[in-house]
């Protein structure tokens, strides 16, 4: 039987409570919202925190709030479930909604949270691994190893951004609120990240993602695509989300956001400036998806080939052009 | 403390894990228990509460055999923390059943052979139940999309699929055939809408 190992549990009541337990017990203390990424990961021995530091009894941090000016909070301990539920969610915003649902399976996505979901373990077939398994390559370089299995001859982990809602809230504009000690701060999702399997997070130990803020949706259309071996359960091994915002006919602005090919998610940056002032018809979403390809690097450390994950990245983008459009 | 308990490399912390003292409300009892606070409610029902008809598959999210209903959703007891759990209303398979007999769920389970070896059974029965609770008549891609986190490496699925169907009419009080099997039983044939146990 996988069992957790021995830790402390405290149950804080509120946001400044939890920050203090979090800065006083040091970087040995986790948070834990829903528990299906941490968990795991505590029973396959990743993580052994000292103190767990649960958000169970923290009722701020659920539900979502509609802005009177078309914005949206979205609390980092809502469930994904009940985002699922959530009938405005799926009207206003059906790329979220879309990326939401794809997450894992029903139970799952009952006790799994949005805030969870953003700040996703990376993953890799090397990690992912019970402790014996591990310990019979000699560990990887994320846990316990000095030798990067993907890429033994890096001298970084090459552990992969697997979250599916966070391409699109990049693509939607979110911005991301976190607590410490030291007051609030905001910033856009997209910076809560860095190219790096193992310090894949520019959140403090003791910062708690409390928020995410969703600005008006305007004229913005948006889709999320999602490539994985079983139509549910998996994670991405491609994730593609594209936004769109025209003047006339014309793309004004375009996002276009991967997941699965970098340990963070990846901005197509030149594919959005060629998108700009263009039509989206079959030619031009096809030229964005060549252009979009040549960034991604996936890597042999998920499922699937990765030569054809890479090549997966033209179709995915070219067709999340021509759904959001 | 058993001489195991001092291993060599064991964490501190779990020698001297402390335990805690809290009410369990299951199958509609209240229960006090004894557990160590870092023991999942997949562990306490099991091995504090003797409730084995929870089965630990995976242990890590994947295969939805230790569903159990939390609160009217189903839940992985294999990833919560029991003492997560007071106040909250727990349903295991053994609360499935009432004075009256088999849940239609199990009735209709065994009366389609929607069990094999039967080791998801008690997840797939948990997460269905919760899925009846919710819908009283949900359609075939509704009981696949619910069920897509419980995994079953036997039946292939159909025949779970169509016990679910089958126990949601009888628990809407529409009629069923009588169940496969019965016609060679040589004693008059059920009548319909009557719950009978298949041959």
């Amino acid at each position: 039987m996988m069992r957790l190992p021995a830790f402390k549990y405290l149950a804080p009541h509120s946001v400044a409570e939890t920050v203090l337990m979090l800065s006083s017990e040091g970087p040995g203390a986790t948070v834990v919202a829903g528990g299906t990424d941490l968990y795991p990961n505590m029973k396959r021995r990743h993580q052994v925190p000292k103190t767990v530091v649960s958000l169970r009894r923290v009722a701020d941090l659920r539900g979502t709030h509609a802005g009177a000016d078309g914005s949206l909070r979205i609390g980092a301990s809502t469930t994904l479930m009940a985002l699922e539920r959530d009938a405005r969610l799926k009207a206003e915003r059906p790329a979220l909604w879309a990326a939401v649902r794809s997450i894992s399976t029903p139970v799952l996505r009952t006790m799994g949270t949005i805030g969870g979901n953003v700040l996703l373990d990376t993953r890799c077939n090397y990690y992912d691994q019970n402790l014996e398994w591990r310990r019979a390559i000699n560990n990887c370089l994320k846990c316990e190893g000095d030798t990067c299995w993907t890429a033994p001859g890096s001298d970084r982990c090459w552990a992969v951004n697997s979250s599916d809602s966070v391409p699109v809230l990049i693509a939607l504009g979110a911005r991301a609120r976190l607590s410490s000690p030291r007051g609030h701060r905001e910033v856009p999702v997209e910076s809560l990240y860095r190219d790096d399997g193992i310090s894949y997070l520019t959140k403090d130990h003791d910062e708690v993602l409390t928020e995410l803020v969703l600005p008006p949706v305007g004229p913005w259309k948006s889709h999320y695509g999602k490539l994985r071996r079983r139509g549910t359960f998996d994670f991405p091994v491609l994730g593609v989300a594209t936004a769109l915002r025209f003047d006339g006919d014309r793309v004004a602005e375009a996002r276009i956001v991967l997941n699965g090919v970098g340990s963070s998610p990846l901005r197509c940056t030149e594919a959005e400036g060629f998108l700009l002032g263009k039509r989206i018809d079959p030619e031009t979403a096809k030229a964005a998806g060549e252009i979009a390809f040549r960034p991604a690097k996936p890597l042999d450390n998920t499922d699937f080939e990765n030569a054809w994950r890479k090549k997966m990245v033209k179709v995915y983008v070219r067709d999340g052009l021509l759904a959001a459009k | 403390m058993s001489p195991h308990g001092n291993a060599a490399g064991k964490p501190a912390a779990q020698k001297r894990a402390k335990k805690v003292t809290l009410t369990l409300r299951v199958n509609g009892e209240d229960h006090e228990v004894l557990f160590a606070p870092h023991k999942t409610l997949l562990e306490v029902l099991r091995e504090e509460m003797g409730l084995t008809g929870t089965k630990h598959g995976c242990e890590l999210g994947e295969c939805g055999t230790c569903t159990v209903v939390v609160d009217g959703e189903p839940m992985l007891s294999c990833l919560m923390l029991a003492v997560e759990c007071d106040g909250r209303e727990i349903t295991t398979v053994e609360g499935l059943s009432t004075a009256k007999g088999p849940h239609p769920l199990q009735e209709a389970f065994a009366d389609l052979n929607a069990a094999q070896c039967g080791y998801c059974t008690p997840g797939f029965l948990c997460a269905s139940k919760a899925l009846l609770d919710r819908n009283p008549s949900p359609t075939r891609e509704q009981i696949r999309d619910d069920l897509a986190g419980n995994l079953c490496r036997c039946t292939g699925y159909a025949k779970i699929f169509e016990a679910v169907e089958r126990a949601a009419a009888v628990m809407r009080g529409e009629p069923v055939p009588p169940p496969p099997g019965n016609e060679d039983l040589g004693g008059a044939a059920p009548a319909q809408g009557e719950v009978t146990r298949g041959a």
